[in-house]
C-alpha cells in the first residue's frame, strides 16, 4: 500500500515488543461472531495513475462550465475566481491542519479566521460572526432556531419566496423541535412579500421573521415592513442574503437585521455539484452573540503580551455543554471560510464593488435582450439584482437539453418546484455580451 | 530564518486606492445604478474591505501558514481525529473541471459522472459498514449525527412511537452525541462505563424501556477500546424497541476487520475526513455521510442516486425526512474519499486498520511506565493516558500538550474523554513511519521526566513557538471578535 511505510521488519519488531505472534490477535477483543472473515465486496486497488485515469473518465463523463457557458444560479454562482486562491488555499498548512485547539501552533488558522469574521462583519454590518457553517440553509436553519431560544418562542415566519431547498432544511430542523411555521405568501404580481401579507400573522408569538435578499426569484425585498412587524412585538429579524449583493445593497445591519446568515460559495468558492460552500453567521448585541452556534475567535495575548488568537466563548460548544450546548455544529467548512477570505482580500474594496456592479448591469442587458423577444415575459415587476425570471409557454428542460448541443445551459426551470413555465436566469460578471447576444439568438431560434 | 512575533492583519496592511484584482472592463451599455434598484436599497460606501495588491496577499497568507501546524508539517497524534496522510493525488483529480465546474442543478443526463461517483461510493460505504443505503448529504460528522437521529426519530413516529424521545449515550461519549440529541428534542439518558471502559450492561438494561428511541455508541469507544459485548448490547436495545447509532468516528480500526452491521448497529455516520483521508482543512469542510439499514432507507433524506440500467438518476426515498442542506452534500469533500477507496481497495483498507491498531498498541506500549495507563488492555487504534503521575508534580495535561510544541509535535487530544483524570488521548495513524512514532514516545519521556525536574519547564510552555501561552480566559472575558479600524 502506497501510503503505509511500515516496514517488515519494523512491523516484527512491533509485535515482538507487544508479545504477540500476528497482528491477528490484536484484535481478540471482537466477538468471533462478528469478525468479517472475507474480503469487503469493493473493487480492487488502483495505482496512482489508475485512478488518475478513472477520475478522467467520470469527470469527461459530465458537461462542465468551463465547456459550456451557463445561466444557473438559485444558489451556486459562476464568478470569477482569482488564479491565486487555489494557491494559498492548497498550502499544506492550511490543507492538513484542524480545528485549532492549541493556539501556540495555529496561530495561521487563527488569524485567518478572525480575519475572515472581520470581512463578514464588514458585508453584513453585524458586530460578531463565526467561524462558518455548512452552508446557507443550514444556518438559516440554526439562525431560525436561535431565535426561538434567544425569544422563548416557538414560532417562526417564513416568506414564500425563500430557496425552496433553504425551506426545506429550516422545516426540518424547526420540526425537529417542535417549533411552528406561519408562511408569508408572495404577490403574483411583484414577486415579493407585499406588507398586506403580514397582517393576520400572531406576531406576539413568533420568534423571528426571515427575510431572504434577494429573494428566490433574485427580487428585492422591502425589509423595512417586515422588521418594523416583528420587532414591535419583541421578535427578531433574520435575514438570509446573498454576499454578492451586499457590495452594493445596504447592510443587513443598517436595515436592523439581529441574525444574518448566507452561502458564501459565490466567495471564490468552486461550484463542485453544490458542495462544499460555507455558510456564514453573524449577529450583533452581547446577548444574542453569547448564543451563536459554531466555532468564534477572538483576540488576547501570550504570557509576553503579545497579539494572538484563540478558540473563545467556547462555553457555547457541544464539547463543553454536550446537551445543554447552542448548537451540535463542531467540523465547519473552514477551508472554504479561507477561500472566501482570501477572495474579500485579493479583490479589496474596489474590485468586490465592481464584481457586483458588473453583475448587476450585464443581468439587466440579458434581461432586455430576452425581454425583446416574441413569447417570452416578465412575470414581477420587483427590482433585481443578478437573477431573474422569465415566463414562457415552453419546455424549458427540452429547450435547455438542445441549448447544451449548442454549448449553453440556460437558466433553471422552475417547473421542478412547482412553478411551470417559469425560468430562472443568473448572470454574473463571467458572462461576456458576446456569449449573451449568442444565448439570445439561440434561443431566439428554439423558441420560434 | 527568522519569525516575527505577529503578523499584521490583513486589514493594517491596506492603503487607500490599491488594488489585487481587476475585472475586464464592462462590455454591455452602463445603466446608472439608481436607475436598476432605487436608490433606497443602496449603500452609500462599498464595505470596507482591505485594499492591498496580490503580492501581498500572497505574502500575508504565506506568512500566516507558516505559523500552522499540519499533517504536512508534523506529527498531528490528535486522538479521535485521525489525523493520517492526506493524498496529493486526491487534491488533483478533484479539482478536474469535469467535478469541480459543474453546477448542482444541470440536467441529469449531463452530469452523469457525478451521479455514477456518487452512486458507487453509497455503495461502497454500506460494504464497508454492513448496511444497505447511504446518504452523502450531511457535510460533518455532527451532521452525520443530527440526521441519523432525525431518521430514527421519523422510523418511530411512522410506527406511531413517537414517545420514544430518550437515547442513551455513554459517559465516555463525544459531546456531540448529547448535542445532537437535544437538536431532535431528545432526552439524553446516560449510561455509566464498566471497569473495562465498556458499557455497564447492567445499568443498560436497567436504562431501556417503553420511551427508548435507541443508543449512541462508538465502538471502538472514545478510550480506543472494542466493546466486547457489543452483542449483548444490541439485544438489549433492539429487544425493549429502540435503535442503534453508530458514531463512526473510530472506525479507522475496523476497516474490513467488523462491520457495524453486524454488530447489530441500525445507523452508521463516518468522518471521511478521518477514517477515509479527505483534508481537515483547520476545521472543515468535511463530510458525514450515515448508511442505514433496509428498514430505515425511505426515510433518508433526498435525493439519492438510483441506478437504472446504466443511467443514473436523483430520487426522492418514499418517506424521506426533508434535506439536512442544499444540494448534495459536500461532493468535492467526498469525492476524495471515493478515490482513497478506490486507491486502497479491499486488502488496503483492511491493512490500514491493522497498522493504525498495531501503531498505537506500539505506542501504548512503550509509554504506559511512564504514563499512567487507567485501562491496561489492548487498545484499538488509539488508547488514552493519564497525566495524573504528572499532576503530583504540579504539572498539568495541558502543560504536558503545551510543552510537545516546543519539540515540534502537535499535542494529543486532551482532557477527553472526561471518565478519564487529565486525559491524554493518542490516535498515532497508520501513514506514519516508525521513527516518528519513536521520536514521539521519546519525547513523551523526556517531557515526564521534565516534569520531574523542572515543573516550571512546562507550566510555562511552548518557548519555541512564534506566541508563547496565550491568555485564553482573557479572550472568553472580554470578547473581541473583529478587528476595528482604530
Amino acid at each position: 500500500m502506497r501510503y503505509l511505510p511500515l516496514t517488515q521488519e519494523e512491523k516484527a519488531e512491533m509485535l515482538q515488543i507487544l508479545g504477540v505472534d500476528e497482528v491477528e490477535e490484536l484484535f481478540d477483543d471482537i466477538p468471533e461472531g462478528i469478525r468479517l472473515r472475507e474480503e469487503l465486496d469493493l473493487p480492487g486497488a488502483l495505482s496512482e495513475a489508475e485512478l488518475v485515469r478513472h477520475f478522467a473518465e467520470l469527470a469527461g463523463q459530465n458537461k462542465n462550465l468551463k465547456e459550456v457557458v451557463s445561466f444557473l444560479g438559485a444558489g451556486s454562482y459562476d464568478h470569477l475566481v482569482p488564479a491565486l486562491i487555489k494557491h494559498i488555499v492548497g498550502r499544506g498548512e492550511f490543507l492538513t491542519a484542524y480545528t485549532p485547539y492549541q493556539p501556540e501552533i495555529t496561530q495561521g488558522v487563527l488569524q485567518s479566521i478572525f480575519e475572515y469574521q472581520t470581512l463578514i462583519c464588514e458585508l453584513t454590518g453585524m458586530e460578531a460572526s463565526n467561524a462558518s457553517m455548512y452552508d446557507g440553509a443550514s444556518a438559516l436553519a440554526e439562525a431560525a432556531l436561535m431565535a426561538c431560544a434567544a425569544t422563548r418562542r416557538e414560532l417562526v415566519v417564513l416568506p414564500s419566496t425563500l430557496h425552496p431547498e433553504w425551506r426545506n432544511v429550516v422545516r426540518l430542523y424547526l420540526e425537529s423541535q417542535d417549533v411552528s411555521i406561519v408562511d408569508l405568501p408572495y404577490d403574483q404580481a411583484s414577486g415579493i412579500v407585499n406588507p398586506q401579507a403580514l397582517e393576520g400573522i400572531p406576531w406576539p408569538d413568533a420568534a423571528c421573521v426571515v427575510v431572504q435578499q434577494p429573494n428566490f426569484f433574485g427580487l428585492l425585498e422591502n425589509v423595512a415592513p417586515f422588521r418594523d412587524v416583528v420587532k414591535k412585538h419583541g421578535g427578531l429579524l433574520v435575514m438570509a442574503v446573498d454576499p454578492i449583493s451586499l457590495s452594493l445593497l445596504k447592510s443587513p445591519g443598517e436595515l436592523g437585521a439581529d441574525i444574518v446568515v448566507g452561502d458564501g460559495q459565490s466567495l471564490g468558492n468552486a461550484m463542485g455539484f453544490g458542495g462544499p460552500s460555507l455558510g456564514f453567521f453573524a449577529t450583533s448585541g452581547s446577548k444574542l452573540i453569547r448564543r451563536m452556534p459554531g466555532r468564534v475567535v477572538g483576540e488576547t495575548v501570550d504570557s509576553e503580551g503579545t497579539r494572538g488568537y484563540v478558540l473563545t466563548l467556547q462555553t457555547r460548544e457541544q464539547h463543553i455543554r454536550r446537551e445543554k450546548a447552542t448548537s451540535n455544529i463542531c467540523s465547519n467548512q473552514a477551508l472554504n471560510a479561507l477561500t472566501a477570505a482570501v477572495y474579500l482580500s485579493v479583490m479589496g474594496k474596489e474590485g468586490f464593488r465592481d464584481v457586483g456592479y458588473q453583475s448587476l448591469q450585464k443581468a439587466h442587458y440579458l434581461q432586455e435582450q430576452l425581454l425583446s423577444m416574441e413569447g417570452l415575459s416578465a412575470p414581477f415587476s420587483a427590482p433585481f439584482f443578478r437573477e431573474f425570471v422569465l415566463k414562457a409557454a415552453v419546455d424549458w428542460e427540452d429547450i435547455n437539453l438542445r441549448l447544451m448541443e449548442q454549448g449553453f445551459v440556460g437558466g433553471l426551470p422552475l417547473a421542478r418546484f412547482g412553478l411551470p413555465e417559469l425560468v430562472l436566469f443568473s448572470v454574473t460578471e463571467a458572462r461576456t455580451k458576446e456569449e449573451m447576444d449568442h444565448f439570445v439568438d439561440l434561443l431566439r431560434g428554439l423558441i420560434a | 530564518m527568522t519569525m516575527n512575533k505577529t503578523v499584521p492583519l490583513i486589514f493594517e496592511r491596506s492603503a487607500p486606492g490599491r488594488r489585487g484584482y481587476r475585472l475586464p472592463d464592462l462590455d454591455v451599455p452602463a445603466v446608472p445604478v439608481g436607475d436598476l434598484i432605487p436608490q433606497d436599497f443602496l449603500r452609500e460606501e462599498p464595505p470596507a474591505l482591505p485594499e492591498v495588491s496580490e503580492l501581498e496577499v500572497v505574502r500575508h497568507y504565506t506568512q500566516l501558514s507558516r505559523r500552522n501546524h499540519g499533517v504536512d508539517v508534523g506529527f498531528y497524534p490528535l486522538g479521535s481525529c485521525t489525523m493520517k496522510y492526506n493524498p496529493r493525488v486526491h487534491e488533483d483529480v478533484t479539482s478536474l473541471p469535469g467535478l469541480a465546474a459543474i453546477h448542482p442543478y444541470q440536467p441529469e443526463e449531463t452530469v452523469q459522472g457525478a451521479l455514477e461517483l456518487m452512486y458507487n461510493l453509497g455503495q461502497y460505504l454500506a460494504v464497508i459498514s454492513g448496511l444497505s443505503a447511504t446518504t452523502l448529504q450531511p457535510a460533518a460528522g455532527a451532521h452525520g449525527e443530527l440526521t441519523g437521529l432525525m431518521v430514527i426519530k421519523a422510523y418511530h413516529a411512522k410506527r406511531n412511537e413517537n414517545h420514544r424521545r430518550e437515547m442513551i449515550i455513554p459517559d465516555s461519549a463525544h459531546g456531540t452525541n448529547p448535542a445532537s440529541c437535544a437538536m431532535v428534542g431528545y432526552k439524553v439518558v446516560e449510561v455509566p462505563s464498566d471497569e473495562r471502559g465498556g458499557v455497564d450492561v447492567a445499568a443498560l438494561k436497567a436504562l431501556v424501556g417503553p420511551n427508548t428511541a435507541g443508543l449512541m455508541l462508538t465502538n471502538p469507544n472514545t478510550l480506543g477500546l472494542f466493546d466486547e459485548n457489543i452483542c449483548e448490547i444490541a439485544d438489549i436495545v433492539h429487544d425493549a424497541g429502540g435503535l442503534l447509532y453508530y458514531d463512526g468516528a473510530n472506525a479507522n480500526a475496523i476497516m474490513g476487520i467488523a462491520r457495524p452491521g453486524d454488530m447489530g448497529f441500525d445507523v452508521v455516520h463516518f468522518n471521511l475526513h478521518k477514517t477515509f483521508s479527505t483534508p481537515h482543512g483547520g476545521g472543515g469542510p468535511g463530510a458525514g455521510p450515515i448508511v442505514v439499514s433496509q428498514e430505515l432507507a425511505p426515510f433518508l433524506p433526498g435525493p439519492v442516486v438510483e441506478k437504472q440500467g446504466d443511467r443514473y438518476r436523483f430520487v426522492t426515498p418514499e418517506h424521506s425526512i426533508g434535506r439536512v442542506r442544499s444540494f448534495y452534500g459536500n461532493f468535492l469533500v467526498y469525492a476524495r474519499a471515493y478515490a482513497y477507496i478506490r486507491s486502497h481497495g479491499p486488502e488496503g483498507l483492511k491493512q490500514v486498520s491493522e497498522t493504525a491498531v498495531l501503531h498505537a498498541n506500539y505506542m501504548m506500549q512503550r509509554l504506559k511506565d511512564v504514563y499512567h495507563l487507567p485501562y491496561d488492555r489492548t487498545c484499538m487504534h488509539e488508547f488514552v493516558l493519564s497525566g495524573v503521575w504528572q499532576k503530583e508534580h504540579g504539572v498539568r495535561t495541558l502543560d504536558i500538550a503545551k510543552r510537545l510544541s516546543d519539540y515540534g509535535f502537535h499535542a494529543p487530544t486532551v482532557y477527553f474523554p472526561m471518565v478519564v483524570e487529565e486525559a491524554i488521548m493518542i490516535e498515532p495513524t497508520e501513514t506514519e513511519p516508525k521513527s516518528t512514532l519513536d521520536q514521539f514516545i521519546d519525547v513523551m519521556k523526556r517531557i515526564a521526566e521534565e516534569a520531574q525536574e523542572d515543573p516550571e519547564l512546562l507550566t510555562t510552555a511552548p518557548h519555541r513557538t512564534p506566541v508563547k501561552r496565550l491568555d485564553e480566559a482573557r479572550a472568553a472575558r472580554h470578547p473581541v471578535l473583529r478587528w476595528e479600524k482604530p
